[in-house]
């Protein structure tokens, strides 16, 4: 693996902190201040980067860049769009963000929102005569199991076979979207959707409104409560305790008594709920019928915004908005500059490459000698 | 795949071939690449962007200047170019290379399509077939036996680097520096180098794969060219046990397994069409599960990516 002690790079970009009194002990603050400073400096670089690449595009990157902030957050109805786009990616989120706790990396959330909007599509449609309490919940369940199922069979592969997860989640995330064409087109097909094929709407009377006073749909609530509690699972229980030790070494966690098994399992269950529900919601809320819209890409924007909040549920939060933002901003760049709506997805890419590469600037600052070099 | 209609159901197998043949040689190309850079212990997901970077660059440079072989080079050109990235990267402390290969995944496949916007409308000179089945007055078997230079290419390549892992220097130290980085060391090799090195060949082959994509079969640029071959390929590699040899095999029943769909289409079987479509990924899962083991790792596995496991 990377395995780079002898690699030699002299500097680290770190930027130079404000010159504090001389008695503030920067060997403490430096590591905390590390945590906030080398993401920073990755996003700046990662936004000069993507400038550079749009000025040889053609374009102006400032006006651009005025465009995106327009299209995500200037106005009333783009901030709002950006929320509707965030909402998911909250859940799809969680769906790398809690295996990754105890090490395991899944990337197939797509799958599970799309297998979770199928099932969700096909509840709702059967609970049509049904009260919408009881609807909403099946439509929401059925989305949790589904989902779970997905990515719960990626780890239980994991456990019991050893098949590495990645590839695994990813191969389920294709089939899942054949599963979902393959019924949509066939056996849950409404014969009056005949441009897009769908399946039966689930009625107007079923689908989730919009919070009070937002053109946003509940779903949004449902992600943040959803973060919440995984950062309170994570962070503040056993449970999450022996996922991280898990993550941290298998080996270990196993010999100090954690049943390994399960916990991957659990976890792995969950993450796909609540994709599965970030699909429920997209039929519930969004379209009112399973179809091909469901495979959006907010499984893929999801693993970014993970591996961006460093799988934190609550960091989570901001970071699923500014992706929502930059994907609500797409629409703009296209109308305004004609640029191609694959322009977000270059963005987004250089800013996961130039992140991960930051994590090897983590420690290499020597904050304990910069206190000496202050106080003499 | 409209070759087998004129035989009816016995064309469903000729097809199924023919396909193998045919979709084969990008999974091909991407499992000898990949293969290089797991020999060396590391893993490069991000094959599945250059895959579909190389599909761009070979259409784009075909047109451009007309000769579809320089589009297959450009095509390596940029692979090599993709690799030193993910190889360069994960020289540094603390850089996972699962994480870092989906995250040039992502900007791979962006990148292409953000590039190849303006090439989906024009054509570009396509590369040639050998015409194998001259002999034959049968359509259906001289189409089947058309196969493109790339793929006897890929052919040679899988038994030359079986060899060459064996039997020559580059291959031994290769081997070395993937089975263990500490003896690698010790004997004065540099691991991280070889590594890069390792990654750099392995997104040739990649983008040469992909150039195959736009360049002969399907044969045009469009956003649907890939749809998880180049990750497919990645697993392919540890089913065939990190064997070049083994993975010219397992490419051709991967290749038929994606030929299957159209093939039955072909004669008219259409439902449960996207059923046959997910074949090659349901093929790659059961694969995975019946030759992985939750106890012990594969023997054939280089040590240096068991341990990283």
């Amino acid at each position: 693996m990377a395995d780079g002690t002898d690699a030699g790079i002299a500097v680290a970009p770190v930027a130079e902190p404000e010159p504090g009194p001389s008695g503030l002990d920067w060997a403490k603050l430096g590591p905390p201040l590390e945590s906030v400073l080398i993401p920073l400096v990755a996003l700046i670089t990662s936004l000069l980067l993507f400038g550079g690449f749009v000025a040889a595009a053609g374009e102006n990157p400032l006006d651009v860049y005025y465009e995106m902030y327009r299209g995500a957050f200037g106005t009333w109805f783009s901030l709002q769009n950006t929320l509707q786009r965030a909402s998911p990616l909250l859940l799809t989120a969680l769906c790398t963000a809690l295996p990754a706790r105890a090490g395991l990396i899944v990337i197939g959330g797509e799958g599970a929102l799309v297998i979770g909007g199928l099932a969700a599509g096909a509840a709702g449609v059967a609970l049509a005569s049904s009260g919408t309490l009881v609807a909403l919940a099946g439509m929401l369940l059925a989305g949790a199991i589904a989902g779970g199922f997905w990515i719960g069979a990626a780890g239980a592969l994991r456990v019991y076979r050893g098949v590495n997860e990645t590839i695994s989640s990813l191969l389920l995330a294709y089939i899942g979207i054949a599963l979902m064409n393959h019924f949509v087109e066939g056996p849950l097909r409404d014969p009056e959707s005949l441009n897009k094929p769908s399946t039966r709407h689930i009625g107007e009377a079923h689908m989730i409104g919009p919070i009070p006073g937002l053109d946003v749909h509940w779903g949004l609530v449902i992600g943040l409560v959803a973060c919440l509690a995984a950062y309170v699972l994570m962070f503040r229980t056993v449970f999450g305790f022996s996922a991280a030790m898990i993550g941290g070494n298998p080996r270990a966690a196993k010999l100090s008594g954690v049943s390994v098994g399960k916990v991957v399992l659990i976890t792995t269950l969950l993450a796909g709920a609540l994709s599965g529900v970030a699909g429920a919601l997209e039929v519930a809320a969004v379209h009112g019928r399973a179809n091909a819209s469901l495979a959006a890409g907010y499984g893929y924007t999801g693993i970014l915004v993970a591996f961006l909040a460093r799988h934190h549920g609550l960091a989570i939060v901001p970071v699923a908005l500014f992706l929502g933002g930059l994907n609500a901003s797409g629409g703009l760049l296209q109308r305004v500059f004609g640029l191609p709506d694959a322009t977000v997805s270059v963005l987004q890419g250089i800013l996961f490459v130039v992140l991960l590469l930051s994590d090897s600037f983590y420690g290499r600052f020597d904050w304990a000698r910069f206190t000496k070099a202050r106080a003499t | 795949m409209s070759d087998a209609s004129s035989l009816g159901w016995v064309g469903v197998p000729i097809a199924v071939v023919a396909g193998a043949i045919r979709v084969s040689t990008p999974f091909l190309f991407v499992s000898l690449g990949e293969c290089i850079t797991e020999k060396s212990g590391r893993v490069n997901l991000g094959l599945e962007g250059t895959l579909v970077m190389g599909a761009m660059a070979g259409y784009g440079v075909s047109y451009l200047t007309g000769s579809a072989w320089l589009g297959v080079l450009a095509a390596g050109a940029l692979g090599v170019a993709l690799g030193a990235l993910h190889g360069f990267i994960c020289q540094k402390p603390r850089v996972n290379d699962i994480a870092l290969g989906i995250a040039l995944m992502l900007l791979g496949v962006g990148l292409a399509f953000f590039l190849g916007k303006p090439l989906i409308q024009p054509s570009a000179p396509r590369l040639s077939a050998i015409p194998f089945g001259a002999f034959s007055n049968d359509p259906v078997i001289r189409s089947a036996l058309e196969i493109n230079v790339l793929f006897v290419i890929g052919v040679a390549l899988a038994f030359g680097l079986e060899f060459a892992f064996k039997n020559t220097r580059h291959g031994m130290i290769l081997r070395t520096v993937g089975e263990s980085a500490e003896a690698a060391r010790a004997l004065g090799y540099d691991v991280d180098r070889v590594r890069l090195f390792a990654t750099m060949a392995g997104g040739f082959l990649a983008g040469v794969g992909g150039s195959f994509l736009s360049l002969y079969y399907p044969g045009s640029w469009n956003e649907g060219l890939s749809s998880g071959q180049g990750l497919m390929a990645v697993a392919l590699v540890i089913f065939a046990r990190f064997s070049p040899r083994r993975c010219l095999y397992a490419s051709l029943l991967f290749g038929g397994a994606g030929a299957l769909g159209p093939a039955l289409q072909s004669v008219g079987y259409t439902s449960g069409y996207y059923l046959f479509n997910a074949a090659p990924y349901v093929l790659t899962l059961v694969i995975m599960i019946a030759s992985s083991s939750a106890t012990r790792a594969s023997t054939d596995m280089p040590a240096e990516l068991a341990r990283a496991r």
